[in-house]
């Protein structure tokens, strides 16, 4: 055991701030349409566990079976929501998915500078520095800036494309597989394509601790 | 009375598509990002108004306009989204990086023209 003590984390959620004036929105709609019997609280309950099912392990899942499987692989590039739902992942908000792949050429990276469109059926809530107003801005303004902050730095000969998304699509990055990788399972491939890798804002790499070799 | 029947060849029936249907636009055409009035709560980011850019693909299927449904009128026909790409240093005086660089952003077509 270390030093630390579980004081931070474990302390309980205190909603004594005042209440805002969207949370008051939220919780005025939600009662009106429980009140008209439009919707119950099982129903909203049940769309939580819905969200709470997207992780994603689901992303990794598709990009893995896209780095073994070429056929899958170009259906995927081809028509991204419908090779997800071969592997029984549903659109429950009815988007599109483009996957973007990226290549020795092209690096992808995704954002939504309106608000916070992000491909939750396969990748689940987005982190909340994806829905906050520095990154939707410079994302589009300064990718280069803003992807060497999370120290990727991408050749000037490499192309970027930054994919806004805006209405009807979702975006997933398709990274590329690592050297090295040729004698790994599915699980250990797995493990190394993160959510932010998905995001497109670091690339997938073998941990430091892994290399067998440098 | 007895009607002329024309000739045809048989199990070719041609099909008609409906107005919106059929895309307008087609990978490569040079296209211009609208302005809307008065400037609101749309799906094409202010900063993409008037831009010019070219079409990378067409989206499908077709969809329907989500902003008037957005402002609760019947969208009713739907219509097509297109991919469409904008170099960063053409949005960007003095963008650092490569001219590759690029912006890529769904757009409904009743936001675009032909430029």
């Amino acid at each position: 055991m270390s030093t630390h003590t579980h004081d931070d984390h474990h302390r309980p959620v205190d909603a004594d701030a005042p209440v805002g004036y969207y949370e008051v929105m939220e919780t005025a709609v939600r009662e009106l349409l429980i009140g008209k019997q439009l919707i119950g609280p099982e129903e909203i309950r049940r769309q939580i566990e819905v969200l709470d099912s997207r992780t994603p392990a689901l992303g990794a899942q598709v990009v893995v079976k896209a780095w073994l499987d070429p056929k899958f692989r170009a259906r995927l590039l081809t028509d991204g929501r419908a090779a997800c739902e071969e592997l029984g992942i549903s659109f429950y908000d009815d988007t599109r998915l483009i996957v973007l792949e990226n290549t020795d050429k092209v690096h992808n990276l995704i954002v939504c500078t309106l608000c916070s469109c992000y491909p939750r059926p396969v990748l689940g809530l987005p982190p909340d520095w994806y829905k906050l107003k520095p990154f939707r801005a410079r994302a589009v303004i300064e990718p280069r800036a803003v992807l060497a902050e999370f120290g990727t730095h991408i050749p000037d000969d490499i192309e970027i494309r930054v994919s806004d998304s805006t209405a009807m699509v979702r975006y997933l990055v398709l990274p590329l597989r690592p050297e090295g990788t040729e004698a790994y399972t599915e699980a250990q491939l797995a493990a190394l394509v993160t959510r932010d890798t998905m995001i497109g804002v670091v690339q997938a790499t073998i941990p430091r601790t892994q290399r067998t070799s440098l | 009375m007895s009607a002329i029947i024309p000739s045809r060849e048989p199990s070719t029936p041609r099909i008609i598509k409906a107005e919106g249907e059929q895309p307008i636009f087609a990978p490569g055409d040079r296209v211009r990002i609208t302005k809307r009035f008065p400037v609101g709560h749309y799906r094409v980011p202010s900063y993409l108004r008037g831009r010019t850019g070219s079409v990378e693909k067409v989206i499908e299927p077709a969809g329907i306009d989500n902003e008037e449904e957005g402002f609760g009128r019947n969208a009713g026909t739907k219509r097509h989204y297109y991919r469409v790409a904008i170099p960063l240093s053409e949005l960007w005086p003095g963008y650092a990086g490569s001219y590759r660089d690029a912006l890529h952003v769904e757009i409904f077509e009743t936001w675009l023209e032909r430029n």
